[in-house]
């Protein structure tokens, strides 16, 4: 008789041995042996088996029968049964899948239920390497849409009509722009899809090139279309790695099916897509300073007009958009403008993906449609704040953007809302921050990332931005005075009003957001010389506060040079001479009372 | 110039250099990506290899190192075996990124920008990867060990390279 | 490329996920973005080849896909058994993902300790069941 099982797999975990002391592959192989099917049904140890404790498992393969070996008696017979019995999979009976009572359903998990999927709706659901599963999730159907049936002035129109606005951070409509570059009538034309996702703390761009790349070029190719343009490049920095391998495949699968190259679906339109790894650089965000990076300059912001959309890569008339804003093209083609306009808010329509991060429990990407309010976004999606810690401010936009505080949790997110909060769309990074931050410090570190990465072209950039720099430092170590923070605003207001690009007149968005939201903060550094937060080292005197002090001992424990001393019921003393200034008592004390 | 350049790449590096420069000769705008490809080879690009790209590609060495010193991406010092990129996009800061940068330095025995006495490691700070949902996040080499406890920080230099499979 | 070549190419595909579903195949994606990768999900992804491989399983498929959104459960997989919602796991790592291989993936019992939740989000679907 030929036995329907190939595999048997025997749990040879500890503590099924423990339970029940059976020697499973040795039982195993004197019933195989006996039946005489030794050489034809192969032996796998494995680890556990499910149902531990009762007693050791085997597993019949291919069909995962699970059977107990409870007990060594009669086993050769028992054994005869089973390798017997047909292992056909069971067909999965016809109707509605089958549900598990304990697991719940992913409509009753806030983090999946309240978001609305446009751009991200493959997340890991295809295979980004596969052309044939973006196809078969209808995609290219917006492209031969696009090709077949309408005119590209049909395409811009359906654009404008969508209202979509670009999901980079500016917010320019996006079928304004198509429209300019459409209208002159000098070739070649460029499109350029902005992958240089430079703020830190974004990262749906790279989620979206990764997971899901030809909804990014399906996009551009529309673009390409509609603007008249036969060439196509995306800029993608080069800290994303994974990004350019899936984009360098799905180019290459695109080519090959006749998606790009010479006479795509047979219409006659040309077009191709290249690469383009960017150097790193985050003024490379800017459109202009982009052009010149692709022409192998210093990215550097120029004058504008003229706008790109007339004379942008190679002196030629180029349309730029972000990855997410082209993914969401094939979509607004498919279901039309009138459909995404339904969606989100008056002036900001459709949805945004913004990165959640920081001290919330549920750290992912989150899309919703545009005007979710913020609480909804950090505390139903993000699930609140992590561990014990309270919410205390929320970063929008990067570097360029600022920080909120609770009384604008209820704010809908739109462009023009964030920005009159003093915020900023950007491009959706959310950082949340939870009483262990102290706003001076996090302004310190933006200020000090745009000092950094200001190309050095005009002046208030490069040298105002220092110096604020400078005085927030003073701030920090305890040397700053109270007229010190009317001094920062008005240098931080000079920065913004003479900067020549978006870079320098974004940058002093964080000092002014905290100075005007968190201005106690700002005040308690320079009359009290305390950081209430406990992070600015030189303002924390590392005493224990005998009252605070619950007696635990903890911060005795934690500390790496033994200089707390504690004995029982008694507050903890700390010994400041042996003390290294780490601050892991104060991160460990659960009652603050150190500081 | 080409010899004392051999002193300092070996002759296959220089090679590949001298082949990269011929292909993208005539290329206009091609700069960038000539030295990006010549890092990837030489590691580095210190000025008398950037004088010897300027050179072979017909453009003033002020161009070349404009560029070289503009970009994050290129180094003009050498950088070790495996290079310990630390994250300091937003996410890795509230949670501590300059700690572990701290730890490392200190556990190595470098500063940011040196290399290890051995060759095998330099240690530099990096802007944001975009893995923000694990911050911190640090890259030793090729891999990327996220959500790393500040105060234990030196582990991943121990369990790089071993981290295996089981981890 | 014509649009019917481009419906073959959609239902060649479906017909050949409508194959496999009738053969009973299961289909794990991993999800290997970036953020997934870093969490460890190329040991996932081994410890589950590794699995197959000495099984010779022909019937468990074995995909890489993106991100699935939630980095602070990483590393994710999902499960697609034939007449079950899928089930999306996370927080893996190769000895868990072991565990669920033998559990769910050949024995058809969910390992609920390490479920997220099941289904898929709107407006994903599974052309194959049309």
């Amino acid at each position: 008789m030929i036995s329907p099982v190939s595999k048997i797999a025997y749990c040879a975990s500890r503590t099924c041995r423990f339970r029940k002391p059976i020697d499973v592959r040795a039982l195993l192989e004197k019933g195989l042996d006996e039946l005489g099917y030794r050489d034809r049904i192969g032996l796998v140890e494995t680890e556990c088996l499910i149902s531990c404790f009762q007693g050791p498992s085997i597993m019949l393969l291919p069909g995962g029968k699970v059977f107990q070996v409870l007990s060594e008696e009669r086993f050769t017979e028992t054994l005869r049964g089973l390798i017997s019995e047909p292992q056909l999979p069971t067909l999965p009976p016809p109707g509605e899948p089958r549900i598990e009572p304990d697991i719940p359903g992913i409509e009753h998990i806030d983090f999946f239920a309240k978001q609305r999927l446009i751009v991200l709706r493959n997340r890991g659901h295809i295979d980004a390497e596969s052309i044939e599963e973006y196809i078969a999730h209808d995609g290219y159907l917006a492209l031969y849409k696009a090709l077949t049936a309408m005119t590209p002035e049909g395409v811009i129109e359906e654009v404008k009509l969508s209202g979509l606005r670009g999901r980079g951070g500016a917010g320019f409509p996006s079928g304004t722009k198509w429209e300019e570059a459409r209208k002159y009538a000098t070739f070649p034309k460029y499109v350029i899809c902005n992958g240089d996702e430079g703020d830190p703390g974004a990262f749906m761009d790279r989620s979206l090139m990764e997971s899901d790349p030809h909804a990014v070029l399906e996009g551009m190719m529309v673009c390409g279309y509609a603007i008249g343009a036969r060439q196509g490049y995306i800029y993608v920095r080069a800290e994303y790695p994974l990004a350019i391998q899936m984009l360098r495949t799905a180019i290459d699968r695109a080519r090959r099916k006749g998606f790009l190259g010479r006479n795509i679906l047979g219409t006659g339109f040309d077009f191709d897509i290249d690469i383009y790894p960017g150097a790193g650089a985050f003024v490379c965000g800017e459109s202009t300073a982009l052009m010149f990076s692709i022409e192998g300059k210093r990215g550097m912001p120029r004058i504008k007009p003229p706008r790109s959309t007339e004379s942008g890569l190679w002196g030629r008339p180029t349309c730029l958009n972000n990855v997410e804003t082209f993914a969401n093209i094939p979509q607004i083609l498919l279901h039309g403008g009138a459909w995404f306009r339904s969606i989100g808010m008056e002036d900001s329509t459709g949805t945004k993906v913004f990165s959640l991060t920081g001290a919330v429990k549920n750290v992912g990407l989150v899309e919703v449609p545009m005007g979710t309010d913020l609480r909804t976004i950090i505390f139903e999606i993000g699930g609140g704040i992590r561990g014990n810690a309270h919410f205390k401010a929320v970063q929008l936009g990067g570097p360029s953007g600022g920080c909120l505080t609770e009384q604008h949790l209820h704010l809908p997110a739109t462009f023009d809302t964030l920005q009159a909060a003093g915020a900023m769309m950007g491009s959706g990074g959310v950082v949340v921050m939870d009483d262990t931050s102290c706003m001076v410090d996090v302004a310190r570190f933006f200020t000090q990332f745009s000092v950094d990465e200001s190309c050095g072209k005009c002046v208030p950039c490069r040298v105002g931005l220092k110096v604020l720099l400078g005085m927030l430092e003073k701030i920090i170590v305890g040397r700053g005075e109270p007229s010190d923070l009317d001094r920062l605003e008005r240098q931080a207001v000079h920065i913004a009003a003479t900067s020549h690009c978006g870079l320098g007149q974004a940058a002093p968005n964080p000092v002014l957001s905290t100075l005007r939201y968190f201005r106690h903060e700002y005040e308690a550094h320079v009359r009290e010389k305390r950081c209430p937060a406990l992070v600015c080292t030189d303002l924390i005197r590392f005493e224990v506060d005998a009252e605070a002090c619950k007696r635990c001992g903890v911060c005795a424990k934690v500390c790496p040079v033994e200089a707390i001393s504690w004995r029982k019921k008694e507050p903890a003393v700390l010994n400041r001479d042996k003390c290294i200034r780490c601050k892991a008592c104060i991160r460990a004390c659960k009652f603050k009372a150190i500081h | 110039m080409r010899k004392d350049l051999v002193g300092q790449f070996s002759e296959e590096q220089m090679a590949g250099v001298d082949r990269l420069i011929e292909a993208y000769r005539n290329v206009p705008g091609s700069l960038l990506v000539v030295l990006e490809k010549a890092q990837d080879i030489t590691l580095y690009l210190p000025v008398n290899l950037q004088r010897y790209i300027a050179a072979g590609m017909g453009i003033p060495p002020s161009k070349v190192s404009g560029v070289v010193t503009f970009y994050s991406y290129f180094s003009t010092v050498p950088r070790g075996r495996k290079v310990i990129k630390v994250c300091s996009g937003t996410a890795c800061y509230v949670k501590r990124s300059g700690e572990v940068m701290e730890r490392l330095k200190r556990k190595i025995g470098i500063e940011a920008g040196e290399v290890s006495a051995d060759g095998e490691y330099s240690i530099e700070e990096v802007r944001c990867l975009g893995a923000c949902g694990l911050a911190p996040v640090v890259i030793v080499g090729e891999e990327t060990f996220g959500l790393i406890d500040p105060e234990h920080a030196e582990e991943i230099i121990e369990k790089n390279g071993q981290r295996g499979e089981r981890s | 490329m014509t649009i019917d070549e481009l419906n073959e190419i959609k239902g060649s595909y479906i017909d050949q996920r409508k194959r496999e579903l009738e053969e009973g195949v299961v289909t794990v994606d991993v999800h290997m973005g970036t953020c997934g990768i870093a969490a460890g999900a190329r040991g996932v992804f081994s410890a589950l080849q590794g699995e197959i491989e000495r099984l010779e399983m022909k019937t468990v498929k074995l995909r890489v896909t993106g991100c699935a959104g939630l980095c602070s459960m990483e590393p994710m997989i999902t499960v697609h058994l034939p007449g079950q919602a899928p089930v999306k796991y996370g927080k893996l790592d190769a000895a868990k993902a072991r565990e669920i291989f033998y559990s769910h993936v050949l024995g058809g019992r969910p390992k609920t300790e390490y479920a997220i939740g099941q289904g898929l989000e709107k407006p994903q679907k599974r052309v194959e069941l049309g």
